[in-house]
C-alpha cells in the first residue's frame, strides 16, 4: 500500500505543471514523453526489443549457454534441440550462443556509426544552414554527391578499397549515412536562422560556435534523434548486407549477416542456419523503425 | 496604361530568363555531381591496398617490366594529371580491363546491365502498382485498422534483410514446393536460342518471336522482382500515405465535401491528382534505391546482372570492374533523378 502511495506521489510530482525547480520541469517533460511512448503499443514494442537487445549484448556471456567460438565437428549441423536451442552450424558451434554474441556485433556497429555520423552530419548541415552563401552551396553540393549513390553500393566501394573487416565496414557505412543527417540539420537550422533569439544572441556578441551549440543544437535535437533512430534500422541492414557479401565482420566473429550467408550452403539440410539470424536482423531492424516512428509522433507532431 | 504595358513587355523575357537560368543552374549542378562522383571513384581506386601494376602484370614479372608498366599506367605522374587521364578515359567510355573476364569493363557492363534493368524496372512497377494504392487507402482510413495494417506491412518491407528473404523464398518455393527455378536468367535448355541484340532476354525473345524463351525468362524474373518490389512497395506506400494526408488536410478538400462530392472522386480526382507529380520523384528515388537491392538479390538468385558482376569483382579485387560498376550505378541514379526533375517541370503547371 505504501509502495503504491510512493508511486502515486511520484506520479503527481511528475505530472504537476506547478514546477518548483527546473529539474522538476525536465523530469515532467521526460515523464510525459514516456507516458505517450507507453500509450503507443507499436512504439513501445520497438522500445522493448531495443532494450532487450542492449541487455542481451551487455550480458551475452551470462545468457549464452555455450562458447560461441568453440568448434565441435562431431556435433556439426545438429537440428535444434534441448541442448542446442537453435541447432549447431557447420563447425558444430552453438547457433544460439552465436546469435547472442551477434547482438554485440550489431549493437557495436550501430552505435559506432551513429556516434561518428551524428556530429559530422550536424556540423556540416548546421554550418551550411547558419552561414549560408557559398559555404552552403559547397557543403550541400558535397552532400548531394554522396546522396546520389545508392548507399549499399557506396559502402561496397569503400569497403572494397579499405579491405574487409568490421572497423572498415563501420567507416564505409558512416560515409553513406551522414548526408541525410546533414540535410535535415540544415533544414532545421534554416527555420531558426532568423529567429529573434538567434539575433539577440548575435547582438550580445556570441560566436558562431556558441550559437550553434547552445541555441541551434537543442532545437534541432529532437528531429535528428528521430532520424538517427530510423537510420539505425538501415545501418543494421547495410551492415548485415556487407556481412552477407563477406565484407563486414570476418570469421570467426559472430555477425548475423555473415551467419545467414554461411548458412546458405547448407540451406536444404540445415534451415535454421539461415532462418534464425535473418529473423534476428528483421526483428531488431523492425524494432528500431517502430521506435523511430513512435518517437517522431511524440517529439515532432508536425509530421504525424 | 503605360505601367501595364511595361510589365507586359517585360514579364515574358524575364520569365524566360529565370527558366533558362534555372536550367543552367541544374546543368551546373549535374556537372558538379558527376565530377564529384568521378572524384570519389578515383579516390577509392587510389585507396586500394592492392598494387594496380601487379594486378596487370602478375607478381612473377621482373623489376624492369614493373617499372615500365608503372610508367605506362601514368602512376609516376602527379595526382591531378592522373585524375585528368582518368577523366579522359571515362569520357571515352574506357574503364580499363577486367582481370576476371579479360575484356574491357565497358563491354562487360553493356552485357550485364540490361539484366539488372529488367529486374529493377519490373520491381519498380510492382512496387508502384501495389504501394501507391495502399498508401492512398491508408491515408483515407487514417487511424483505423486498415492504416495500421498498411503501416506494419510497410515497416516490414523496410526492415526485412532482402538477401535473407530471397534465400527463404528459394528454400520454401523451390526446395519444398518446386514452384520456382532456383535462380539464373533462363532454363539451361533455352539458352542460345535467341540472338543477343539488346542483351535484355525479354526484349530479344519478343523481337525473335521466341515465346518459349520469353516465358522462361519471365519465370526466372518474377520471383526476385517480387521480392525487390516488396521493398519498393514499402517505401512508396509510406510516401504516398504522407503526401495524401497533406492533401486531405487542405481546404479545397473541405470545399469538395461541402458541395456534396462523394469520397471516391474527392480522393482520386482531387487529392490524388495533386500528388502525382511528387510521387513521380519518389518512384524515381525508389528505382535508384532498388539498384542497391539488386546487388544483394542478384547474388542470391544467381542473376547475371550488374550486382553480381560487382560483387564477384569485389572478391578478387578486380578494381576496374568494381569502379566501373559503381560509376555506372551513380550515373544512372543521377540520370533518373534528372529525368524525373524534367518530367516534373513538364507535367506540373505550378513549377512553370
Amino acid at each position: 500500500m505504501s509502495r503504491s502511495g510512493t508511486f502515486s506521489n511520484l506520479h503527481n510530482w511528475l505530472i504537476s505543471e506547478d514546477f518548483s525547480s527546473a529539474n522538476q520541469a525536465r523530469c515532467h517533460k521526460a515523464y510525459l514523453a514516456w507516458l505517450s511512448l507507453v500509450a503507443n503499443p507499436l512504439a513501445f514494442a520497438g522500445f522493448a526489443v531495443v532494450a532487450l537487445l542492449i541487455v542481451i549484448a551487455v550480458f551475452a556471456p551470462l545468457i549464452a549457454s555455450h562458447d560461441p567460438y568453440a568448434q565441435d565437428l562431431m556435433m556439426a549441423l545438429q537440428a535444434p534441440s534441448a541442448a542446442h536451442w537453435f541447432g549447431t552450424d557447420e563447425f558444430g558451434r552453438d547457433v544460439f550462443a552465436r546469435l547472442i554474441y551477434g547482438a554485440r556485433t550489431t549493437l557495436y556497429i550501430t552505435i559506432l556509426v551513429t556516434v561518428i555520423v551524428a556530429p559530422i552530419g550536424f556540423v556540416i548541415g548546421a554550418t551550411a544552414g547558419y552561414l549560408g552563401g557559398w559555404v552552403d552551396v559547397v557543403l550541400m553540393r558535397i552532400t548531394d554527391i554522396f546522396l546520389s549513390f545508392p548507399s549499399l553500393v557506396l559502402a561496397l566501394a569503400f569497403s572494397a578499397a579499405l579491405g574487409p573487416g568490421i572497423e572498415n565496414a563501420v567507416i564505409a557505412i558512416a560515409l553513406t549515412v551522414w548526408p541525410p543527417i546533414a540535410r535535415l540539420a540544415r533544414a532545421e537550422t534554416l527555420t531558426f536562422r532568423h529567429a529573434d533569439f538567434v539575433i539577440a544572441a548575435e547582438l550580445q556578441g556570441a560566436g558562431t560556435g556558441r550559437i550553434l551549440l547552445r541555441h541551434i543544437v537543442p532545437l534541432c535535437a529532437p528531429s535528428i534523434v528521430v532520424r538517427l533512430t530510423l537510420n539505425m534500422s538501415s545501418i543494421i541492414l547495410t551492415a548485415a548486407g556487407l556481412g552477407f557479401l563477406g565484407l563486414g565482420a570476418q570469421p570467426p566473429m559472430a555477425e548475423w549477416g555473415a551467419m545467414a550467408a554461411s548458412g546458405r550452403q547448407y540451406l536444404l539440410d540445415a534451415w535454421w542456419l539461415t532462418t534464425v539470424p535473418g529473423i534476428a536482423i528483421l526483428t531488431v531492424s523492425l524494432a528500431f523503425n517502430l521506435l523511430g516512428d513512435g518517437l517522431r509522433d511524440i517529439m515532432d507532431p508536425r509530421n504525424g | 496604361m503605360s505601367i501595364s504595358q511595361t510589365t507586359e513587355t517585360h514579364a515574358p523575357p524575364s520569365k524566360l530568363l529565370t527558366g533558362g537560368k534555372k536550367l543552367a543552374t541544374s546543368f551546373v549542378v549535374i556537372l558538379t555531381t558527376l565530377l564529384g562522383l568521378l572524384v570519389i571513384t578515383f579516390v577509392v581506386g587510389r585507396m586500394v591496398p592492392a598494387d594496380p601494376v601487379i594486378a596487370v602484370i602478375g607478381d612473377q614479372a621482373d623489376q624492369a617490366t614493373y617499372d615500365r608498366v608503372y610508367k605506362e599506367m601514368g602512376l609516376d605522374r602527379p595526382l591531378y594529371v592522373q585524375f585528368g587521364n582518368y577523366l579522359s578515359d571515362v569520357v571515352q567510355l574506357d574503364f580499363g580491363q577486367s582481370i576476371v573476364t579479360k575484356k574491357p569493363v565497358a563491354e562487360d557492363l553493356a552485357r550485364v546491365f540490361p539484366a539488372t534493368m529488367e529486374l529493377a524496372t519490373l520491381a519498380t512497377l510492382i512496387g508502384a502498382c501495389f504501394g501507391i494504392p495502399l498508401g492512398v487507402i491508408a491515408a483515407v482510413h487514417k487511424g483505423t485498422w486498415i492504416d495500421h495494417t498498411a503501416r506494419v506491412v510497410g515497416l516490414l518491407g523496410y526492415s526485412t534483410p532482402i538477401f535473407w528473404l530471397g534465400t527463404i523464398v528459394i528454400l520454401v518455393f523451390y526446395a519444398h514446393f518446386g514452384l520456382i527455378p532456383p535462380g539464373g536468367r533462363i532454363y539451361v535448355y533455352d539458352e542460345g536460342l535467341v540472338q543477343a541484340r539488346t542483351n535484355s532476354i525479354i526484349i530479344d525473345s519478343i523481337l525473335a518471336g521466341q515465346w518459349q524463351v520469353f516465358w522462361s525468362a519471365i519465370h526466372h524474373l518474377i520471383t526476385p522482382a517480387i521480392i525487390l518490389g516488396y521493398a519498393a512497395m514499402a517505401y512508396l506506400s509510406r510516401m504516398s500515405r504522407s503526401f495524401m494526408l497533406e492533401q486531405l488536410r487542405q481546404e479545397y478538400i473541405l470545399t469538395a465535401r461541402a458541395k456534396g462530392l462523394g469520397q471516391r472522386p474527392i480522393v482520386w480526382r482531387h487529392a490524388f491528382r495533386n500528388i502525382r507529380v511528387q510521387l513521380l520523384t519518389v518512384v524515381a528515388l525508389a528505382y535508384c534505391g532498388l539498384l542497391d537491392g539488386t546487388v544483394l538479390i542478384e547474388t542470391v538468385f544467381a542473376w547475371p546482372g550488374l550486382g553480381q558482376y560487382l560483387t564477384s569483382a569485389l572478391f578478387v579485387s578486380d578494381m576496374n570492374a568494381v569502379l566501373g560498376s559503381v560509376l555506372l550505378i551513380g550515373i544512372i541514379s543521377i540520370a533518373i533523378n534528372l529525368l524525373s526533375d524534367i518530367v516534373y517541370r513538364f507535367i506540373d503547371p505550378r513549377t512553370r
